[in-house]
């Protein structure tokens, strides 16, 4: 029978679809945790290098919780990069304690971080009695409280949209606008001076990271073997969830939501619980993400982000957790090579031109490998 | 004339289940006299409550598994529920028929929960179910299969069968529970009954609709509810599918109480049960399939129009 032979090698959607992606990821794992730091050490990449790669894994850590809600439960969510820079501004406030130049105590001994100077224009050693450090800044003074709340805060922020958006069953593109409507509103108020956030120009002059210098090379390595553990520790929670029966219920959500709930499930727990999961991953990418680029500013929400993510896990693969790395680093990788200028005989190939390069890989993906740059074998062989 | 095509009826289900559970003769007789008694018993119950006035609703009593009153459903100004009083007894298999538009899928939907009636009350082991979600009344024990079969796409075959598995609602346990042997060994018994053992690790998308329905029904016995509400189980299936349908219908009578809506006069002669006619939305009439088909009115509603 035809239809066992295809039962043999078409596994469900949630298993790895075939066996040589497991071993390229874990080919890529290693590469990334031994190869990266051997390049860098043998002279023959430069530490902003490692730094970027850095910054491209903590984009698949969104990538990842992106496709847990949207890939597996089937909720496409515009405010991933919303709940990235919750988590991106947790860190980047206790970077900002720890920054310099600082000279600046309020009344009750509090250090004024230097890019709050904006908003409070005094000069260096003065400090004014009504010049005080706002409270919501106090509490990410320390490391262990910044990363606690920089998975608490988007994940508390996700329950409250979606407890209230899936109870009423807003679904669909529906939700996609929602979502989308709460991230520019979000952008708007962080880009305020007075939020005391720093506007516009974001939260700059990091200094040191629990103790140890950013500007350090070796800080820097560490940081990226840190992003590179927490990415793979990521993708092992999601693999973990999706092929538990959790995971099948996500995929029944996406499949056929009504019967679910005639069979006595409550779809809108289980959409929460997965919207939830997705934001504080995608917080934990925020927070990585900040001592790597070395400033956070609003427009890392910028409405336009959260569609790259998007395309990231869309041109990996949805559905697959490692389609969506592979997709994040991917278009990531590409863009950092377009981007950059080069002088050809006849033109100069210039960075502006990346858009029709990402446009022409997003249509060219969804044209040819609409299941995604993960699932190209599966194309040639002809099983859909 | 009703209380003897009640009689004849429940003798030959007792026949039937006599039959099924062997048993002497003595036990036999027994078994029937309780089992005319307690339907004929229901039968006058629905019959008193007709004529009572002020009408006091009785019915929330453990005697109907399941009892509407009074329920009307109401579409843009189109009635298309009007129903006085229904009740189904405990392991009793109803059939529900009636042309197209008589309001067979909607009575489902308002028991299950889909529909919320603009009147009436729906009354489930003697309580008040009307107005409560879909969740909850599926939690209760009403399972339903609905018209055309719902199942997940794409969980195989198996992985749709573990999600029926009873218990198992909450999100937590299921992020660490995996199924028991015990389960393990029901899934695969009743896979193995509808003949869907080997297509176990096929994706659900790529089942025929006969599987489908079959794997639909199997979850919904595997739920094990109280009370199952088949929505058109033979449509679209094959001669011999219908007859394996009807087959694993019959088996579990006796010990589910089950409400089939069916078209097809072939599938609701297998049956052979109680049947329930609908028409414009209200009861037609009531009782064997051969009594209906020789009443007039039933004649005109199916063919008149």
């Amino acid at each position: 029978m035809s239809n066992v032979a295809l039962a043999k090698t078409d596994r469900p959607l949630g298993g790895v679809r075939w066996p040589g992606m497991h071993n390229a990821l874990l080919l890529l794992f290693f590469a990334g945790l031994a190869g990266v730091p051997l390049l860098y050490y043998t002279g023959q990449i430069s530490i902003e290098t490692v730094n970027m790669l850095g910054r491209y894994m903590a984009f698949a850590i969104v990538a990842v919780g992106l496709d847990l809600i949207w890939g597996y439960t089937g909720i496409l969510s515009l405010c991933q990069a919303f709940f990235f820079s919750l988590g991106g501004y947790a860190m980047g406030m206790y970077l900002a304690h720890h920054g310099g130049p600082g000279g600046m105590v309020d009344a009750s001994g509090w250090n004024i971080p230097a890019c709050l100077y904006v908003v409070y224009p005094y000069k260096v050693g003065e400090a004014p009695g009504d010049a005080m450090l706002p409270w919501f800044w106090k509490p990410f003074y320390t490391l262990p409280a910044t990363v606690a709340l920089g998975l608490l805060i988007p994940g508390l922020v996700a329950f409250v949209i979606g407890y209230f958006g899936f109870k009423s069953r807003v679904r669909g593109v529906y939700f996609a606008i929602l979502t989308q409507a709460i991230t520019v509103a979000a952008w708007l108020v962080f880009s305020m001076n007075s939020m005391k956030l720093g506007g516009t120009n974001g939260l700059t002059r990091f200094d040191k990271i629990a103790g140890y210098s950013l500007a350090d090379p070796d800080v820097k390595m560490a940081v990226y073997i840190i992003t590179l553990l927490c990415l793979a520790g990521v993708y092992l929670l999601c693999r973990h969830i999706a092929g538990s029966r959790l995971g099948r219920v996500l995929i029944a959500v996406r499949d056929n939501e009504r019967t679910l709930r005639f069979a006595g499930y409550r779809p809108h727990v289980y959409k929460v619980f997965a919207f939830v999961a997705a934001a504080a991953i995608a917080g934990l990418g925020g927070m990585l993400y900040t001592p790597q680029m070395g400033i956070f500013t609003p427009a890392n929400m910028e409405a336009g982000m959260s569609i790259m993510v998007v395309i990231w896990v869309a041109v990996g693969g949805r559905g697959t957790l490692s389609g969506a790395i592979l997709g994040a680093l991917a278009v990531n990788l590409l863009y950092s090579f377009f981007t950059s200028e080069k002088d050809f005989i006849l033109f100069t190939w210039k960075s502006e031109y990346w858009q029709f390069v990402l446009g022409g890989l997003f249509i060219g993906v969804v044209l040819l490998f609409p299941k995604g740059l993960c699932n190209i074998g599966r194309c040639f062989t002809g099983k859909h | 004339m009703r209380k003897e095509i009640l009689f004849s009826l429940t003798l030959d289900a007792c026949l039937r289940i006599t039959r099924r559970q062997g048993g002497t003769v003595a036990e036999k007789k027994v078994k029937r006299t309780e089992e005319i008694e307690n339907v004929m018993e229901l039968h006058e119950r629905i019959e008193d409550y007709k004529t009572d006035s002020p009408r006091v609703s009785r019915f929330s009593e453990e005697r109907f598994l399941l009892f509407l009153e009074d329920i009307t459903a109401v579409f843009d100004g189109f009635r298309a529920l009007d129903i006085e009083a229904l009740g189904i007894g405990h392991n009793e298999l109803r059939v529900i028929i009636g042309p197209n538009g008589a309001g067979k899928t909607t009575l489902c939907d308002v028991v299950s929960g889909k529909t919320r009636p603009a009147t009436g009350r729906v009354y489930f082991e003697g309580r008040d179910i009307t107005g409560m979600d879909e969740t909850e009344i599926a939690l209760m024990g009403i399972g339903r299969k609905f018209q055309t079969p719902s199942v997940f796409d794409s969980l195989t075959t198996y992985q749709n069968m573990e999600l029926a598995l009873p218990g198992r609602r909450r999100l937590w346990p299921n992020l660490y529970c995996r199924e028991t042997k015990e389960e393990r060994d029901r899934i695969l018994g009743i896979l193995e009954r509808v003949g869907l053992l080997e297509v176990r690790d096929l994706e659900a998308r790529y089942l025929s609709h006969g599987q489908r329905q079959w794997l639909a029904i199997s979850a919904l016995i595997l739920s094990d509810p109280k009370l199952l509400l088949v929505d058109e189980p033979a449509a679209g299936l094959t001669d011999s599918e219908t007859a394996l349908t009807a087959e694993l219908l019959l088996e579990l009578r006796g010990d589910h109480t089950i409400i089939v809506i069916e078209h097809d006069m072939d599938f609701v002669r297998r049956l052979d049960s109680f049947v329930t006619m609908l028409n414009e939305g209200k009861i037609m009439a009531e009782g064997t399939l051969g009594e209906l088909q020789e009443n007039e009115e039933v004649i005109e509603a199916y063919l008149g129009r």
